[in-house]
Formats: C-alpha cells, structure tokens, sequence
C-alpha cells in the first residue's frame, strides 16, 4: 500500500530529528570537559541532512525522506583558558574548552523538538486518514 | 446490463489517489524542513487531476534505445513552491504553510472519502433493493 509511504517519510524526519536531539544533548553535556591541548578537546557536533537522493531525481517517487549525509564537527577554534592551577593545564598553563555554543545549542535543541512534534502530527493525520479509508462503506 | 464500477464510482477513485499523493509530498516537505537546499513541492490539483481522467499521448517507445516514456503517476507533475521568504540555506519550505495546506488535504482526503463511501452505499442499496 503506497500510502505507507507517509508513515516512511514522517518517520524518516523524525529519525533525523532524533538524531540531532542527540548531538545536541552530547554538545550540551560536554560543554564544559577541558583538555590540554587544542587538538583532543571535544568539538561541537553538527548533523548535515540531506533529501534522499534517487527520491528527488526520480519524478515518479517525488515524496522523499530525509537522511543524515553525516556528521561534521565544527571548525571554530577551542577556547583557551589561562588556569595553570588547573589539574590538566599545558605547559604554558592554558586549558582548551570545547567550541560549544550553550545559546546556539538550544536554540537547536527547541528547533529539532518543533520539527519532531510537526512530524508527529503528519503522523497521526495519516493514520486517522488511514483508518477512515479502512472503514470506507460500512 | 452490468454494472460498472468505474461508471459508477466517478473520479472519486482518481481523487483519493490524487490527494493520497499530494498528503505524501506535502509529508516529504515537513519531513525535509530542515534540509539545506531542499526545494518544497507540490501537485497541481487541477491540472494532476485532468491528465489523470482523460487519455494522455504518450510517446511510442518501439525500440530498444529509446528512451521510455515518462510515465507520471496518475499525470501528475510536481512543481516548486515559489516561498514567501527565503531562508539562507536555499531551503524553500514554510512549515506553517506546509501544516494550512496538508490539513487541507486531509479534510480534502476525507471528503473524497466520503463520496466515495456514500457511492457504494447507493450501490448496495440498488443491490438489495432496499431504502
């Protein structure tokens, strides 16, 4: 039945939401793990979504599902901290904190939950839709 | 003399599978809120609807290296949503508007429903010849 096919794709954005909760909450959580160096401090996780390919190219099968391409982690530079009391301080007494936004992270955060509920109505639009169809004539 | 069901049922068969479709695209458009570059569609009803109960040419396709026909679904075409306003990441979908013209849809959906179901009622009562 080709009218699953909602159900795939609601589902597919809700996946993707999901999934971009996740980094968030791993942002959020790590927000505040410092390191020694530049180059081991955690850094800010970011999905890249993308519309199912073959989906978009192929006219018949227009409806497409989202998908995650990958995850990236972001470019900004670690923020440096001069603490040379700290336990894992450098040499020079510096201490690298993650490049994690808190505002722009929850911002994100209400974003990706707005999109997920958005799905959920389609969700439950298409299965009363659904089972409507299914009581057709009696 | 035979019934026929397609006589009998109308466009409402064609239009059921018509809004079926159109609540798919407009899902994959929610669905795709988010996605950098993502184009919203959607199906132009009346035309969608007009190909789709008359004859369409189709190009003959007699050897194997031509290329197929296309065959759209029911003749239906998507066409891209032109935005009220555009966002930086060439992302053209609205959620509100996505959300006014699925719950149209719907609504579309179930009274397509409805004619149809009120069909095969007057088909069962012309069976049993009861009122």
């Amino acid at each position: 039945m080709s009218s699953l096919n909602i159900f795939d794709i609601a589902g597919s954005g809700m996946n993707a939401q999901t999934v971009r909760l996740n980094l968030v909450a791993s942002n959020i959580a790590n927000a505040n793990s410092v390191s020694s160096s530049a180059g081991d401090v955690y850094k800010s996780r970011q999905p890249v979504f993308g519309a199912e390919l073959k989906n978009v190219i192929d006219a018949q099968n227009a409806a497409s599902k989202v998908e995650i391409r990958g995850i990236v982690e972001s470019k900004a530079p670690a923020v440096m901290e001069y603490a040379p009391n700290h336990p894992m301080a450098d040499k020079d007494g510096y201490i690298f904190k993650p490049n994690v936004n808190s505002v722009e992270e929850m911002a994100n955060m209400m974003s990706a939950s707005r999109s997920y509920q958005n799905n959920i109505e389609v969700l439950n639009t298409a299965k009363q839709m659904m089972l409507q169809t299914l009581k057709m004539g009696q | 003399m035979a019934i026929s069901f397609n006589a009998a049922l109308g466009n409402s068969p064609m239009m059921l599978a018509l809004r079926e479709k159109r609540g798919e695209i407009l899902a994959a458009n929610m669905a795709n809120a988010d996605t950098p570059n993502f184009k919203a569609r959607d199906l132009d009803f009346s035309t969608a609807l007009k190909q789709a109960t008359t004859e369409q040419t189709l190009l003959a396709h007699t050897q194997a290296g031509h290329f197929a026909p296309e065959m759209p679904f029911l003749g239906a075409r998507l066409k891209y949503r032109n935005p009220n306003q555009v966002s930086l990441d060439g992302n053209t979908v609205e959620e509100h508007i996505e959300q006014a013209k699925f719950a149209e849809n719907s609504l579309q959906y179930q009274a397509s429903l409805q004619f149809l179901g009120g069909k095969f009622n007057e088909l069962r009562s012309a069976l049993t010849g009861q009122v």
